[in-house]
């Protein structure tokens, strides 16, 4: 038996979610351990039965002191996965069921904490040491800018238009409204969206995610444990982590990577993998929760992961298909990266586990199976399928 | 465009060669547009890395390329994302194909062309940019 027979998703925990620098009067450590607590007591667990940590790159707090903080009596297990940003979000959930279906662990906390008004933002300059000299004397700084570069070529191949891009930020809106932790729930029109201010042309302000602060977790545990819990739990049906040969550091590097990938998200093999043992196809997916760091990310996601074809993916959006609750593939029901929250993704897995739980505040009727994707401009991705126990 | 008017505005970080790419950016400082090229199968590759993906030899060449090339996609920047970037812009930012160099592309900027003017498939041609340093940066002039 694999990990998808043996682990669950059994907890899920957020801290509260503001605005960029709205959270100041609390530390981002302690909105982190307020967000395992939480996650605990939604297991209904005794959160000293964690005994291994999860997370992936640039997450600031070492399990060592999230232990300490926390009294825990063990450490078991300690794993990061490599990457900048969300890419290896879906890597670490994959990395916690691992460990406890080797037996490793009993319980598994995946966590992210991310107050970009306590520490450094995401949409401004930031070192990058490694491939940074090809790129930052040029003027290409930041994630919009890289994926504006991979985006622009895609409206060339495929005569993608901005207004898939504004169907994507508004349907994600209209989900966030109906979210109260949502960060962002004011009102969004496509005319909101066409008339707000130019970041990286194609990109408008309404293309780009979120600045948030706060934190949030998940707990993963054996299936059998997982029967004595509170939820139903939340199968992990397949997890997979995956970079496309040549991509290397893709869109934040040089954009060397293979011509005939260039306009994607690096995701087709992850797609082959995901899918592969998962034992499903795209169509029988209910409900998506895809990374939508830029909303053109969204578009170019749909087409790597089979929802459509290539070059499908803006015609896919414009028809009403990612909307709760009638289109064909509802998507990132609590509003996503782009309104309810950036914690890079952990976010969306917790959503995907509302929607298996049957507790989403645009819950999708009878929901079985949930895609969650995991990074945008990055080098590797990650992504999993979750599944009603 | 002369060589002291610079696209970019002071401030900007600039190259930080590594063992990889050294050899990359001395020749740049000598207006020398050379890019790695494997000495066993010929191929080439940017950026610099220390063996050919095509065939894993670890023998190179900086082979000169002839300093041409076509707008493989573009954006232009109008959000301030660096402290020098404020009050200034918006400034385009392209990936330049190369002529002459198998697939291999460069992020630059096209330096003589308003922001709406640059579009893919745009035929570009070597400006070498003189730097406060005294070497030279490889920006682009519409062909």
């Amino acid at each position: 038996m694999s990990f998808a027979d043996r682990t669950a998703i059994v907890g899920i925990g957020e801290s509260r979610y503001g605005k960029r620098a709205s959270i100041l009067d609390i530390s981002e450590f302690a909105l982190l351990c307020q967000a395992i607590k939480a996650a605990a007591d939604d297991a209904g667990m005794d959160i000293e039965d964690i005994d291994g940590f999860c997370s992936f790159g640039d997450e600031r707090h070492e399990p060592v002191r999230v232990q300490q903080a926390l009294g825990l009596p063990r450490l078991r297990f300690s794993n990061m996965v490599w990457g900048a940003g969300g890419g290896g979000c879906s890597g670490a959930v994959m990395n916690a069921a691992l460990a406890v279906h080797a037996g490793i662990c009993n319980s598994v906390v995946v966590y992210r904490s991310l107050c970009q008004g306590q520490y450094q933002r995401f949409g401004q300059y930031r070192p990058r040491p490694i491939g940074g000299s090809h790129m930052a004397p040029f003027g290409l700084l930041t994630p919009a800018q890289f994926v504006a570069l991979t985006f622009r070529r895609h409206m060339h191949l495929y005569g993608t238009s901005t207004d898939a891009l504004a169907e994507v930020a508004v349907a994600f809106r209209s989900h966030a409204q109906r979210n109260p932790r949502a960060v962002a729930r004011s009102p969004l029109t496509y005319e909101d969206h066409q008339a707000s201010r130019l970041i990286a042309d194609p990109f408008r302000l309404f293309d780009c995610c979120l600045e948030t602060d706060g934190a949030c977790a998940i707990i993963v545990t054996s299936r059998e444990r997982a029967r004595n819990l509170r939820h139903v739990p939340t199968r992990i049906l397949a997890a997979a982590q995956a970079s496309n040969p040549g991509w290397g550091l893709g869109p934040s590097g040089s954009h060397n990577m293979a011509i005939d990938d260039y306009a994607t998200v690096n995701s087709r093999e992850l797609a082959k993998a995901l899918f592969g043992m998962a034992g499903i196809t795209p169509s029988d997916l209910d409900v998506a929760q895809i990374y939508d760091a830029f909303t053109g990310v969204v578009i170019m996601a749909l087409e790597d992961f089979g929802i459509c074809g290539r070059g499908e993916g803006g015609p896919f959006a414009q028809a009403g298909n990612l909307r709760w609750p009638h289109g064909a593939l509802p998507s990132n029901t609590a509003g996503g990266l782009l309104s309810e929250a950036y914690l890079h993704g952990l976010n969306l897995v917790i959503e995907g586990v509302r929607q298996m739980r049957g507790d989403s505040t645009a819950q999708v009727d009878n929901a079985q199976t949930c895609l969650v994707t995991s990074g945008g401009a990055q080098a590797h991705k990650s992504a999993l399928i979750l599944a009603r126990d | 465009m002369t060589a002291s008017s610079a696209y970019l505005p002071p401030g900007l970080p600039t190259p930080a060669a590594d063992l990889d790419d050294l050899g990359f950016w001395e020749h740049c400082n000598r207006r020398e547009l050379r890019i790695q090229r494997c000495s066993a199968c010929g191929h080439f590759r940017h950026t610099p890395m220390p063996t050919c993906p095509a065939c894993r030899s670890m023998d190179f060449t900086w082979a000169e390329v002839p300093g041409t090339g076509t707008v493989f996609s573009h954006t232009i920047a109008h959000h301030a994302t660096h402290p020098a970037l404020r009050g200034f812009g918006p400034y385009n930012i392209v990936v330049v194909l190369l002529d002459g160099a198998d697939d291999v592309r460069m992020v630059g900027n096209v330096v003589d062309v308003a922001a709406d003017e640059v579009h893919i498939g745009m035929k570009v041609v070597l400006h070498w940019e003189a730097t406060a340093e005294g070497g030279y940066l490889p920006r682009w002039r519409r062909a």
